[in-house]
């Protein structure tokens, strides 16, 4: 496609067989992507760009800016329509099946058929020295205005802090007699946080304590699919807050009991 | 400079008094104490380097096997020296010779300070004056180049590949950074003894090594021939090895040092005696080689809410301007920290950061401000966080900041691609250039949000500061005072390398480098 306003003759009705990119106009195939080249910033460089922006689906890429960032290290800020489409009837993705509720709800739900309080303990382990992620469920003060557990009436939380064995996460569990062990891994690289994972659910089954505990993992590169093919209850991405962590947890204890 | 704030000149005052007492109330304790980091230091500055076949390094195993031998109390100097004395073979033979079990210096009686420091004092002299050869080749590099006004910008690597890192400090030099910090692997600071070599597996990070400091000096001091600019490079001397990565950092000319003991009792576990001692000689160190200091406050509000807890940073700020006086630190080595961590949804949160920030200013003039950017409500949406780090590099270039941590526009996403370095570079030179007399032309309406605000946050710290001189700061540290963590006196990590001194301690290093400090003649020694 080109930038002329005239020729715009794509079909204008949603096929969601056949799901493209939109730009200003349906079924445009507008995308932007940069990324850097090691090569100098010349006429080259930028025959380079497209020819790397078309292998990718951009059949007739823009190359809007070509950026220096040193000698030798090139970004190019390219916009395209890309060729291909996607299938949006045929995609499935796992998610966390509970229902959010609110705080109170919550709370309720926990009087009504708990009937003593919800212990939840929780760690950033490993190596990882993050303390973002499980601060944001636990705490008092929560993130984004949605309160953290400890808020909560009738859940009782134990937040370890970050750097901390699963050896002792799962003793600590064991000390309070948790119902609920949450794991948060927020900085990761080489997919050190996967080697973690497995090796505390291996813990857990290795002292058969896998189903005494509801075990739930978070961060911002853990999807419930992947938390559930670990061998976790579930997983929770970014944009996830303490309610919903805990109306899973919740009902989740009500179905064991 | 006069006040835009019309700050509460009593109430500063007040504060710094109160965190005078609360510092030198935690220095009778360090004085009492030596750990086993300060004596692997010890070692270090007497030249001792390497490591065993297992990777243990040297210092570790003599500072071990006195620990083992319950000798830490006296200091590994003298126990050194006795070795020297009665056993003639070469320093580097100490730990081969300990590790076969050749030679067992706990035996020896302590000698006399006077016979350690004269045995020692070739060794000595020789580690110290390069240390202090180090610190003028960094003044005649700023005599050559001239010394960078306003503030200087510093950005990361992390790519945990010491020559890879290489590669993006070169390219970052280019683009116009300042300052290159080599980002440690995650989890170093509670290894309780130093990596050895080049490195290039890191998590999040690369190893701080001596070996790895010295490669990253060599390319910025070339790169920085090419600019004609002196490139700053940037640390840590955290974790349970402070004053050994110190050491290291003023071997091989390092410029800048993270260093906090609160950061590390806090969010690292590390145990609080351990830390405070640990600091002390690692900022006795800093200030004899004449490194700047970074402290850690502005970590207090990725857990702490930034409006409600500001009065904390400020406080904390204070405690640590105290700690690095007592350490012999000029105030143009304290790098306090701060930071832009409101949230973006608070109504007129610019005002208080604004506030903030140059209320920090005007509190300690002298003090290279390192002014954090935004990283807690950072969001995978690059493009609101690349807003986000102008508003900071705003209030930066307004209130003068001095070390200037640029904003990464994918902050929440990964650690930073080198064009995501280079956009925070541009964001910052931009707004640095077309902004750079703004502050200067501006004044604050009387009594206005700004003014009320700045003498909100220095009234809570006053009185904060007033209950923690009250109660003392272990107690303090135990009741969840900063960032809402609480840690106690005898809990966190490294607790049992802690030992009271005898009598008879001596450590020939620190009173070498104080006795200099303080302008002594160090003859007399």
């Amino acid at each position: 496609m080109s930038y002329d306003l005239n020729g715009k003759n794509f079909d204008r009705n949603l096929d969601l067989k056949n799901l493209r990119p939109y730009g200003d106009t349906l079924n445009d195939g507008k995308v932007q992507i940069s990324f850097t080249l090691p090569v100098p910033n010349d006429e080259k460089g930028i025959e380079a760009a497209r020819a790397l922006a078309m292998k990718m689906g951009l059949p007739n890429p823009l190359i809007a800016e070509a950026i220096t960032l040193d000698p030798d290290h090139t970004m190019y800020v390219v916009y395209g329509t890309v060729n291909h489409t996607v299938d949006y009837t045929d995609i499935v993705v796992q998610t966390v099946d509970a229902p959010s509720l609110s705080r109170h709800e919550i709370e309720d739900l926990i009087d009504a058929e708990i009937k003593r309080d919800v212990i939840v303990v929780g760690a950033s382990t490993g190596t990882d020295a993050h303390t973002v992620g499980i601060d944001a469920i636990m705490n008092m003060k929560g993130f984004g205005g949605h309160y953290g557990l400890e808020r909560y009436r009738n859940i009782q939380t134990y937040n370890m802090g970050s750097q901390v064995s699963n050896e002792n996460l799962i003793r600590k569990a064991l000390d309070v007699q948790a119902d609920v062990i949450l794991i948060s891994q927020t900085v990761t690289q080489k997919d050190v946080h996967i080697h973690n994972l497995v090796h505390f659910i291996e813990l857990l089954e290795a002292e058969h304590l896998r189903h005494r505990f509801i075990v739930i993992v978070g961060g911002p590169r853990i999807s419930h699919e992947l938390a559930k093919e670990l061998g976790f209850d579930a997983g929770f991405g970014p944009r996830k807050y303490a309610e919903d962590v805990a109306s899973f947890f919740v009902q989740e204890l009500i179905h064991k009991t | 400079m006069k006040s835009k704030l019309n700050l509460n000149k009593d109430n500063v005052d007040k504060a710094r008094n109160y965190a005078k007492l609360i510092a030198s109330d935690i220095q009778k304790f360090i004085n009492r104490h030596t750990t086993v980091s300060v004596e692997r230091t010890v070692c270090r500055f007497l030249g001792i380097d390497g490591v065993n076949e297992l990777g243990v390094p040297y210092p570790n195993v003599i500072v071990d096997h006195l620990l083992k031998n319950d000798k830490l109390q006296y200091g590994v100097a003298t126990f050194i020296a006795s070795y020297l004395k009665y056993e003639r073979f070469p320093l580097q033979d100490l730990g081969t010779r300990i590790d076969e079990g050749l030679s067992d210096i706990s035996k020896y009686d302590v000698l006399d300070k006077k016979e350690v420091y004269s045995i020692l004092s070739k060794y000595i002299s020789d580690s110290l004056s390069n240390v202090r050869q180090n610190a003028s080749l960094r003044q005649s590099y700023y005599d050559k180049f001239g010394k960078k006004e306003g503030p200087l910008l510093y950005v990361i690597v992390a790519t945990g590949n010491i020559y890879e890192d290489v590669v993006q400090a070169k390219a970052a030099a280019v683009s116009g950074a300042d300052v290159i910090a080599v980002i440690r692997s995650t989890g170093q600071s509670l290894l309780d003894f130093v990596p050895y070599g080049p490195t290039t597996e890191g998590f999040g990070g690369t190893y701080a090594t001596q070996e790895n400091f010295r490669i990253m000096r060599e390319a910025l001091d070339d790169i920085g021939e090419e600019l004609h600019r002196y490139i700053h490079l940037v640390n840590y001397a955290s974790g349970l090895c402070m004053p050994e990565i110190a050491a290291m950092g003023a071997m091989e000319r390092l410029d800048m040092m993270l260093n906090d003991s609160l950061y590390g009792i806090l969010f690292r576990d590390i145990n609080e005696q351990r830390t405070f001692v640990d600091q002390y000689f690692s900022r006795v160190i800093n200030a004899y080689a004449g490194i700047i200091i970074n402290t850690g406050e502005d970590n207090y509000l990725t857990t702490s809410d930034a409006v409600t807890e500001a009065h904390t940073v400020l406080a904390s700020q204070f405690i640590n301007e105290q700690f690095a006086k007592l350490a012999h630190m000029k105030e143009e080595q304290m790098g306090l920290g701060h930071a832009f961590e409101i949230d973006p949804d608070v109504e007129n949160g610019f005002l208080y950061e604004l506030a903030q920030a140059q209320m920090a200013r005007e509190i300690f003039p002298n003090a290279p401000l390192k002014y954090m950017p935004p990283t807690k409500h950072m969001t995978g949406n690059i493009f609101r966080g690349y807003v986000q780090n102008a508003l900071f590099n705003i209030v930066t270039t307004t209130t003068n900041q001095r070390i200037h941590l640029l904003g990464m526009l994918t902050e929440a996403v990964h650690t930073p691609y080198m064009s995501d370095r280079h956009l925070a570079i541009d964001n910052a030179k931009y707004i640095g250039t077309t902004m750079k007399n703004f502050g200067d032309e501006i004044q604050f309406k009387k009594n206005g949000i700004i003014q009320t605000r700045a003498n909100k946050v220095l009234d809570d710290a006053t009185e904060l500061l007033r209950e923690i001189s009250a109660i003392g700061m272990f107690e303090a540290i135990e009741r969840g005072v900063f960032a809402g963590i609480k840690r106690t006196k005898t809990g966190g990590k490294g607790l049992d390398g802690v030992r009271a001194k005898h009598a008879q301690y001596c450590n020939p290093i620190i009173d070498h480098m104080i006795k200099e400090l303080e302008g002594g003649e160090i003859d007399e020694l």
